[in-house]
């Protein structure tokens, strides 16, 4: 693990290492770094596809519902209007379609972060708590034989210190 | 290139204050309203809105307990003060979903420094308004009859009725409005976990942070989805006070039944919202010290909002009256013409037309918009005009229908009373924990702003 106080030198020594074979790269910043995922060789989030089916599922369910309970189960007479009275359903399968959405991003974004879970193993890190106020940490996933050269390395990139982390992931 | 005026605005009102340049100084100063206890003043208000608090919830006990017969409605008045203040609490949370979710999708940057107080009025407001259609029931303990569970009788609700709509509406935007909230809250939490004094506050911002440690990939996916919940609240804000005016809009009462209705209660709800935000902000500003982080510049920009929706509901006034003159529906003319202007609810309507359309005309002038106490009646005003809009739409609409015989006068009684400036007491009430509590100034998205600044000046030395 080292520590940086830019973002800018965050960022030119993940680039630097991205190429590197065998190294696993992870940066814990305290505000989302532009061009970071990149930087880190990291593939896209596919979050945004996940909340597309959920709200298409909303849709149906909304939709389906209404049609089953209204014109199969029980069809109501209500003014005359016929048992599968469409336009009237759209309303509810619109706020479904939200709902199912909406519960799934915020689900995924925390369940598929590891959220919640008081206690990670980073936590253990001297000084790390300034990871979420004003300091970027980059972790550098290697083997132990590779250590101490890249220690000199990221210290030359601009690394403020390096800290060796034993099992951390 | 920036047009001129815009270049101009921006150098008469920056978007801050001199903040200090040190992250982690900047990230104290803004959990300052956290750590510090709140004042005499403010003290002095809470055991206010306490006692507002209290008015509302035995109020509605007894209401709970006696029935809604302790109002003052009656037949033909079915919808009164109850269903007026529905209307109005709920619009009033639509500017915090306004301010958060449409300026963000449009990267308004003014808007970072006041959508976690905006959000958090949201809340409120849609708990406050939720309370009273549930009320007005009559047997509020049925209110689950109006969700589809499979009965003994085997009915389900009429999914044709915008009143079975509100149920829906309401409960997602509720939903929605808390989700949106508590993710943008997660990493301020963090930081507040690492950076306050008492270690009771260190764990309990822990746990609500829910581990939170700012890793690359969370990252990505947090912003992901804050956008998404961010496109998904626009729309949704939209079909909420839709659907709200639809439960007028279908009936047949003269005054009620308009197809302007869905537009004109939309710019409605954002129009008192924004005035609400203004009512709470500008105290807020000035008791936490925040001059720097809410600045004229953010007074400006929201009245300006204030100003354009204040003209679109003067417009929709306007396309009212129209409407029921050129209709020729004797009925409607009467409601329009004669029941509202000069009835016995002509004080009300009047002091709608002042505060709505005559009052908002004052932020023509730069100097009111950046002046709090100037601006501050203007935002009170609003809401009262916005909360004299509705009950003259719903309840002295009412009063006068079709048959004369039928006509009768509507009084509220002291539980009416007690449940309107109560629920506002209550309103008050949470919105003064939330300030104490919870970071109101959103903290890590100040840093991703400033991160942004610095990165264009950067660019621009360069180039």
């Amino acid at each position: 693990m080292a520590e940086f106080d830019s973002e800018d030198a965050i960022l030119s020594a993940a680039r630097l290492l991205r190429a590197r074979d065998g190294i696993r790269l992870e940066a814990y910043t305290p505000y989302r770094v532009e061009g970071m995922r990149e930087a880190l060789g990291h593939s896209r989030t596919r979050l945004a596809r996940a909340v597309f089916w959920a709200g298409l599922a909303g849709a149906g369910v909304g939709y389906a519902m209404q049609w089953w309970t209204s014109a199969v189960d029980f069809p109501l007479d209500s003014g005359g209007r016929p048992p599968h009275s469409a336009p009237a359903f759209v309303p509810i399968a619109f706020e479904l379609t939200v709902l199912f959405a909406a519960l799934t991003a915020f689900l995924a974004a925390i369940l598929r972060s590891g959220l919640p879970r008081l206690w990670q193993p980073v936590f253990e890190i001297e000084g790390f708590e300034r990871a979420s106020i004003d300091r970027f940490w980059l972790k550098v996933g290697v083997h132990a034989a590779d250590q101490p050269e890249l220690a000199q390395e990221l210290t030359r990139a601009g690394a403020l210190r390096v800290v060796e982390a034993g099992g951390l992931r | 290139m920036t047009p001129p005026g815009r270049e101009a605005l921006a150098d008469r009102f920056p978007l801050s204050g001199p903040l200090p340049s040190d992250e982690r100084a900047l990230t104290d100063l803004l959990l300052e309203p956290v750590q510090r206890p709140a004042g005499g003043a403010r003290m002095a208000l809470l055991a206010l809105a306490a006692f507002g608090t209290l008015a509302l919830f035995g109020a509605l006990g007894w209401t709970f307990a006696i029935g809604v017969g302790t109002w003052g409605n009656n037949i033909p008045v079915g919808w009164a003060f109850g269903i007026t203040n529905f209307v109005w609490w709920i619009g009033i949370g639509h500017a915090g979903t306004f301010i958060s979710a449409i300026l963000l999708l449009f990267e308004q940057s003014w808007r970072t420094s006041i959508n976690r107080m905006a959000e958090a009025m949201t809340l409120f407001a849609v708990a406050n308004a939720a309370l009273f259609p549930v009320a007005h029931l009559g047997r509020p303990w049925f209110a689950y009859w109006l969700l589809p569970y499979p009965a003994t009788m085997g009915v389900w609700p009429n999914f044709r009725s915008p009143l079975v709509f509100d149920v829906f509406a309401i409960s997602t935007y509720g939903l929605v409005s808390l989700l949106f909230w508590y993710l943008g809250l997660v990493p301020d939490f963090a930081a507040a976990r690492e950076r306050c004094r008492s270690p009771r506050q260190r764990f309990w911002y822990g746990v609500f942070a829910l581990g939170w440690r700012g890793a690359s990939r969370d990252w990505e996916r947090y912003r992901k989805a804050y956008f998404l919940l961010g496109g998904l609240a626009a729309p949704l804000v939209v079909s909420v006070h839709s659907v709200v005016s639809l439960d007028f809009a279908v009936t047949q009462v003269p005054g009620w039944h308009g197809t302007l209705f869905p537009p004109y209660f939309v710019a409605g709800a954002i129009f008192s919202g924004f005035a609400m935000v203004l009512t709470l902000l500008l105290p807020a500003r000035k008791a936490l010290g925040l001059e720097n982080v809410i600045t004229k510049r953010h007074l400006d920009s929201m009245s300006k909002i204030l100003l354009v929706t204040g003209l679109i509901v003067a417009y929709s006034y306007g396309v009212e009256y129209f409407g029921a003159w050129y209709k020729g529906e004797r009925y409607e003319a009467w409601t329009y013409f004669n029941l509202r202007p000069t009835g016995r609810y002509r004080v009300d309507f009047w002091l709608m037309v002042t505060c709505n359309v005559l009052v908002p005309q004052l932020l023509w002038s730069e100097r009111v918009c950046t002046t709090p106490l100037l601006l501050w009646p203007v935002a009170v005003l609003v809401n009262v005009g916005m909360w004299m809009e509705r009950f003259v739409i719903i309840a002295v609409s009412l009063t006068q229908d079709y048959v004369p015989s039928a006509w009768a006068d509507y009084s509220p009684t002291w539980v009416d009373y007690s449940l309107l400036f109560g629920s506002m007491g209550f309103f008050v009430f949470l919105f003064l924990l939330f300030i104490r509590w919870v970071p109101s100034i959103p903290i890590v998205e100040m840093r991703e702003l400033r991160a942004e600044h610095r990165h264009g000046a950067h660019r621009g030395a360069r180039t």
